[in-house]
């Protein structure tokens, strides 16, 4: 065997390592979420001082915190705020972002014109400027940090959904349910949408693992998710304070959201390697 | 001609709607801003002078278009917590941010620009893979972890290295340094990341292209062809992510500052986000998108002036 063709075994071997891994990932972040429900291994608020920073044991596998929590409890009820402001914001950006995009890209003409000029502008904020713009007047909490990441998300959905319904809505299968009568919001939304959803699909993974990046940043900012339910980014900012005597305090956190970030990312390059052959060259 | 007018009228509709977006969020404030702002034991008298102050008792479009025209002279109010302009506000914390973004912006470039090259010519070699691999957990490490990880292994090992505060440039240059060059390194790990990928790629590009075979078949070395033909091409279409990765740069600054306890116009937003001081959060936020959309603005021209053929588009 060549070496041109070691080089193809692997390359395929990777895209699926890249599925592989991202989808382990996620299942092993949801898994946690879920028996966070009903099991962690300490009280996740209950403070105990005279165990205060302790290095991680048996008793506490990833140490605990300046009120003596247990970091490793706090860590699996995390997950539960992660994925709530992902699944929300994704949620948010994506009805609102195929909508938009939808009609922009259906009716076309001023509407068209209208609507993307008005994307374009909410995507000339830099997002985290945005994004603490809207926390600033929504107020912080769970559902306001995703309310606002979602507005932030909404851009770029609407400009995938746009292209993809501008390249169908000339073609044949839709010049011929128009002709039999279909309703427009039936041909757009039961004919188009579903011939499109993959694009779309690959965009909710990159919006869910940044939404996630974000909340960590508003958070640590302390304008995110507040206390006392438990956010990655809080924990980190809690951390700095004690960097130097326990260290393992932001491995935890840190480490947490940079894993599950990475799985989505590697989960949406295998998606997209998928659907558009194309970009694998 | 015709081209940069028209990026022209889409600039000006631009900035238009960021201000509309910027000035009508806080229109929708639940209850009453003044009383969100003084708390619910301000008196009534104080209420009524805080609100003529802001001219919140005039119709809103007069509110409108006089906010436009002090952004056009500069003039952006008074802060609440502060009780001084925005503007002074403003250019006060200036200096911190532009050397912060500018050493972040240095480095992005001089790390990712010989990293991509390398990593297209040994395109699926094992040390493009692996910088391939490295890059992507590179972008999903939230910034701000990562410069608590800096602190922890270079910021304290090093006497240097000063992990917060801030020492002008016109103090001492090293002094300057010493605090800027975590954040900056801080701020551009993970743009060194996403820029080495558009290098990579866009090198390989131009590789496939016929003009390069050509090149080859007249015998022209393989240094030559990088060089004095691939590179220069390839730069071209890296130009537009050039303005992405400044607006990520100045976004980045915003969460580093906080970090490293940087006196700069991010920490400046936080403490006005904290303090419901909302003349100071919309001039900052006008501010910094305005600069983000002139530099796009400025991308762009250059580059139908690099590649003609864009203005036929």
């Amino acid at each position: 065997m060549s070496e041109v063709d070691t080089m193809k075994h692997i390359q395929r071997y990777m895209k699926n390592i890249n599925l592989i891994i991202g989808l382990l990932v996620i299942i092993g972040f949801l898994i946690i979420m879920i028996i966070s429900f009903f099991y962690t291994p300490h009280d996740v608020n209950s403070m105990n001082i005279p165990q205060k920073l302790r290095s991680p044991s048996s008793d506490y596998l990833f140490g605990t915190d300046e009120f003596g929590r247990d970091i490793f409890s706090r860590i699996m009820k995390g997950t539960q705020t992660a994925f709530a402001v992902g699944l929300l914001t994704v949620f948010i950006g994506a009805i609102f972002g195929i909508l938009i995009g939808g009609i922009a890209g259906y009716v076309g003409g001023w509407i068209d014109e209208i609507f993307m000029r008005m994307m374009d502008a909410l995507m000339a904020f830099p997002g985290i400027i945005l994004a603490l713009m809207l926390v600033a007047v929504f107020g912080p909490g769970i559902v306001n940090t995703a309310i606002a990441l979602g507005i932030i998300a909404i851009p770029a959905i609407a400009r995938i959904t746009r292209s993809g319904f501008v390249q169908h809505r000339d073609t044949e299968y839709v010049l011929a349910a128009k002709l039999i009568g279909v309703k427009p919001y039936s041909i757009m939304f039961r004919h188009i949408l579903p011939n499109i959803s993959s694009q779309i699909i690959v965009a909710t993974t990159v919006t869910f693992a940044t939404a996630m990046l974000a909340e960590a940043a508003l958070s640590y900012l302390g304008l995110g998710v507040q206390p006392p339910n438990p956010s990655w980014g809080r924990m980190l900012k809690d951390s700095q304070a004690y960097l130097v005597g326990a260290p393992w305090y932001t491995y935890a956190p840190g480490g947490a959201i940079t894993v599950l970030v990475l799985g989505l990312y590697m989960l949406s390059n295998a998606l997209r390697d998928f659907i558009d052959p194309r970009s694998k060259a | 001609m015709m081209y940069i007018i028209r990026r022209f009228i889409l600039l000006i509709t631009t900035i238009l709607l960021v201000s509309v977006i910027t000035f009508g969020v806080f229109q929708i404030l639940p209850g009453d801003p003044v009383r969100t702002m003084l708390g619910t034991e301000a008196d009534p008298t104080q209420i009524e002078n805080l609100r003529s102050e802001l001219g919140l008792n005039r119709p809103l479009y007069e509110q409108y278009t006089d906010w436009m025209k002090g952004l056009l002279t500069g003039e952006l109010g008074n802060s609440i917590r502060f009780s001084m302009p925005v503007k002074d506000l403003l250019f006060d914390r200036l200096p911190v941010t532009m050397s912060l973004a500018g050493l972040a912006l240095v480095i992005v470039l001089l790390i990712s620009l010989p990293l991509g090259m390398f990593a297209a010519r040994r395109q699926n070699k094992f040390s493009d893979m692996s910088l391939s691999t490295v890059t992507q957990v590179g972008m999903a490490i939230p910034s701000f972890w990562l410069g608590m990880i800096l602190i922890l292994y270079v910021g304290l090992q090093f006497s240097f290295f000063k992990i917060s505060g801030y020492i002008p440039w016109t103090q001492s240059v090293a002094g300057a340094l010493s605090t800027l060059v975590l954040p900056a390194l801080t701020i551009a790990i993970p743009q060194i990341a996403v820029n080495f990928r558009y290098v990579r790629t866009s090198i390989l590009e131009q590789v496939q292209l016929d003009y390069v075979r050509t090149i080859r078949s007249k015998g022209m070395s393989e240094q030559n062809v990088m060089y004095k033909h691939v590179l220069k091409n390839s730069m071209i279409p890296i130009l537009t992510v050039f303005g992405l990765i400044m607006a990520e740069v100045v976004a980045g600054t915003i969460i580093v500052e906080q970090v490293f306890s940087l006196p700069g116009v991010g920490q400046l937003l936080i403490t006005a986000i904290s303090n419901r001081d909302f003349p100071l959060v919309q001039g900052i936020v006008m501010y910094i998108t305005v600069a983000v959309v002139m530099i796009n603005f400025m991308v762009d021209i250059l580059y139908s002036v690099l590649d003609p053929r864009i203005r036929l588009r």
